[in-house]
């Protein structure tokens, strides 16, 4: 019914509105670009010319004798031969794959718990574990790394005061996991946060049907609860992914503590933070940080479009 | 007419401008300023750039600068020095790089430390002091840091301190377990092993992997695993001496006789502090850093010669140490050279030895004055007599790489894993030498060929 009517409408009005289109688009176009021209403006000197020049320098090569040099896709087809790159972004691969799940699963657990009703001291609860997001990462990072110290840290006095020899949280096997649970500890609030207003938006008259059909709290769960905050789930999954990839503060500060586990190509952004900082190697920082662009685009949107088709 | 008026304007300021130069001029040459008369010939053109006076900016670390700014402002009055601590070390030097790559904010005098100084002086991003005539200095400095501003015939930096190493001791824990204070590196082992099974807890030094410190101890070993002329670089970093300090670190860190401690840690300070870490192999400008970092350690810590590779030797090197250099941006050179050689061979060292800082100037190093002061917090021990002595007994002919600055900040990658795994020290200095050298080449560097 609707569409047809509309059909009516735009047909109708052709034959009259023709002579004034014309003139109305060039008055239009100039008054739309006055209202996105300050916009467009930020956008293009904050946005696009950054990405800009980032590709002009990877296409260049700049060394301390010879100068610089126009170098095409040299730049690129080194990166994708270099294992340390490569490393490092298995490294962040498989964070994502295990620190992910694992704190996506905590925040939503608590989020489902608060939302219950059931929980005593529910604003308590909530705030306490938001808190730790308002903390600033380098802040958590550095109190956590004095925990995690063996001689004088909590490790060390768990040590001493059991008698036992914790394994070390700073050796090369484990911190990553480390970091990991610091990650987990800083933004479980957040993402629960995320989820706990997604929650709140559902119509309380579904719980009621639900009740009266004799659902259980957990068929409320998976078949209320979950479908409904499914957009919810697909951003804070898609939040997570782009954090993963873009681990730095976390290694950069520990590094100070354990020099010999976190190497100066740990993550992508560190690598690409060494190359430029110490080596003063623009160029292929430039492209090391195109590529991983590159490469978190294509998974976020793979999720994306995942998280889009369920919900169809 | 609008372009008529703005070029009048110009004028009548730049008119403006000369006659307050003239009359600047003027003033300064009658007042004669008799503190300021010229001492040779080739600081002429200084002079003049003194009196006429303007404006330069330092950056430096440095603390004891601040007040040597202060003197040099007051002495000459037209000349106004801000003084910028824009970060330590390796901090500093990537805001350098980035002020020089972009081509503004760069500084008029930057503080570089001797291991970086060839980083900056052969990417042209110095300027060659020779033309004001710094050669003319030759002798005023100690061998060490003398040799290590110059680059082929260029003086790249005024030495402003320098670090001749000394085993810095606690002597109080030495005491307690009976342990002789070590003259040789294998006294030193030995030490480390009679400590450590004395008291668990206590260790006769901190390591986690620090270039700084390895590359001291292979020069004092009598390594020479950089050599470099011109663009042409070697690397070896298995050379007897360099073999000989991986030997003896690999026997530390294998009977973990070195606490997993880095430097300039809280639990460092506390090590240092409570008798845990024993003893501190660096440069002479530590005195300063442990009085004022470790005030639990006072009356207990001494300072003895660095342990030898063979007995009865003599041989140092050299730890740390910068210099002021002139960044080749710098529109106000002449004004920028004066200034640093106030503050590194004129009336600004004593300012600075007086604030604690160990100079490198050769004069300042033999004065009585200077050997002889004792000091409260070394038991009144006369420190500088060994630190002295130290900085003449350096040995000769070490050089670092024209890319030194990259090569340590990637040490913990490579020779680090040797202090947490199974790797040993020398497959990580081989790894060390091979990440070096690939770096080099891709600068453009003819390395290792």
């Amino acid at each position: 019914m609707a569409p047809k009517e509309w059909q009516l409408v735009t047909q109708t009005h052709p034959a009259p509105a023709r002579a004034p289109r014309s003139r109305r688009r060039v008055a239009r176009s100039w008054v739309g670009w006055g209202f996105i021209g300050p916009f467009m403006t930020v956008f293009t000197l904050v946005f696009l010319a950054p990405i800009v020049y980032s590709i002009y320098l990877s296409l260049f090569r700049q060394q301390l004798v010879g100068g610089n040099s126009f170098v095409g896709l040299d730049n690129y087809r080194r990166a994708f031969a270099d294992a340390q790159f490569w490393s490092s972004v298995a490294r962040v691969g498989l964070f994502l794959a295990v620190q992910v799940p694992i704190m996506l699963g905590i925040a939503l657990f608590v989020a489902l718990a608060i939302d219950s009703g059931r929980l005593f001291g529910r604003n308590f609860f909530r705030i306490s574990i938001f808190l730790p997001y308002a903390v600033p990462a380098v802040v958590a990072t550095l109190m956590w790394g004095f925990m995690y110290g063996t001689r004088f840290g909590l490790i060390g006095n768990i040590d001493a005061a059991l008698g036992i020899t914790l394994s070390d949280p700073l050796s090369p096997g484990l911190v990553l996991a480390s970091i990991g649970n610091i990650v987990t500890w800083e933004f479980v609030g957040y993402n629960m946060l995320i989820f706990y207003s997604a929650l709140r938006v559902v119509p309380t008259s579904l719980y009621e049907a639900a009740e009266i059909d004799g659902a259980g709290q957990f068929r409320v769960i998976s078949a209320i609860k979950l479908p409904a905050i499914r957009g919810a789930l697909v951003i804070a999954t898609i939040f997570s992914i782009i954090g993963s990839f873009q681990l730095f503060n976390e290694p950069s500060i520990l590094q100070n503590l354990a020099p010999n586990a976190i190497t100066t190509y740990f993550t992508p952004n560190l690598y690409a933070y060494s190359l430029s900082f110490s080596g003063q190697q623009y160029n292929y920082s430039a492209t090391v940080a195109i590529i991983m662009g590159l490469i978190t685009m294509a998974i976020a949107y793979v999720v994306q479009l995942r998280g889009m088709r369920k919900e169809a | 007419m609008r372009g008529f008026t703005h070029r009048r304007l110009v004028r009548g300021a730049a008119l403006a401008g000369a006659l307050t130069i003239a009359l600047a001029a003027c003033s300064s040459g009658g007042s004669g300023a008799p503190g300021t008369t010229p001492s040779t010939a080739s600081s002429a053109a200084g002079q003049s750039a003194l009196e006429q006076g303007g404006k330069i900016t330092v950056w430096a670390w440095e603390p004891t600068l601040k007040k040597v700014v202060a003197d040099f402002e007051a002495k000459y009055p037209k000349v106004t020095v801000d003084l910028v601590n824009a970060g330590t070390g390796n901090a500093q030097y990537t805001a350098l790089q980035n002020a020089i790559a972009a081509g503004s904010g760069v500084p008029d005098v930057a503080q570089v430390e001797y291991y970086a100084l060839p980083q900056f002086a052969i990417g042209g991003s110095l300027a060659d002091l020779t033309s004001f005539g710094a050669a003319s200095l030759d002798g005023t400095f100690t061998p060490g840091p003398w040799a290590s501003v110059k680059q082929g015939n260029g003086i790249y930096g005024l030495p402003m301190d320098s670090g001749p190493m000394a085993l810095f001791y606690n002597k109080s824990v030495f005491d307690k377990y009976g342990i002789a204070v070590p003259t040789t590196w294998d006294e030193y082992l030995t030490a480390a092993q009679k400590l450590h099974a004395a008291d668990p807890s206590a260790y006769i030094a901190n390591d986690t992997g620090d270039a700084g410190f390895a590359t001291s101890m292979i020069w004092q070993a009598g390594g020479h695993p950089y050599t470099v002329d011109g663009t042409n670089v070697k690397i070896n970093l298995a050379d007897a001496g360099s073999t000989a300090f991986a030997t003896l670190w690999q026997k530390l860190i294998d009977q973990k006789l070195l606490a997993p401690i880095s430097s300039w840690s809280d639990q460092w300070y506390q090590g240092l502090g409570n008798g845990t870490i024993a003893t501190l192999t660096i440069g002479a400008w530590m005195p300063a850093n442990l009085e004022s970092g470790v005030a639990a350690g006072k009356g207990q810590w001494r300072v003895a010669p660095m342990p030898q590779w063979t007995a009865g030797g003599t041989a140092t090197s050299e730890n740390g140490g910068s210099s002021l250099a002139v960044p080749k941006a710098s529109k106000n050179q002449q004004l920028a050279y004066d200034f640093i050689k106030y503050a590194d061979a004129g009336a600004g060292v004593q300012t600075r030895i007086d604030g604690g800082a160990f100079p490198a100037t050769t004069a300042d190093l033999q004065s009585a004055a200077f050997v002889n002061k004792t000091f409260d917090y070394f038991g009144g021990q006369k420190v500088n007599e060994v630190l002295a002595k130290s900085a003449a007994d350096v040995v000769k002919g070490w050089q670092y790489l024209p890319f030194q600055v990259y090569a340590n900040s990637v040490f913990n990658d490579t020779v680090g894993k040797a202090y947490v795994s199974g790797t040993t020290l020398q497959q990580g200095l081989k790894a060390w030498q091979d990440s070096s050298v690939t770096y080099g080449n891709d600068q453009g560097f003819t390395v290792n060929k």
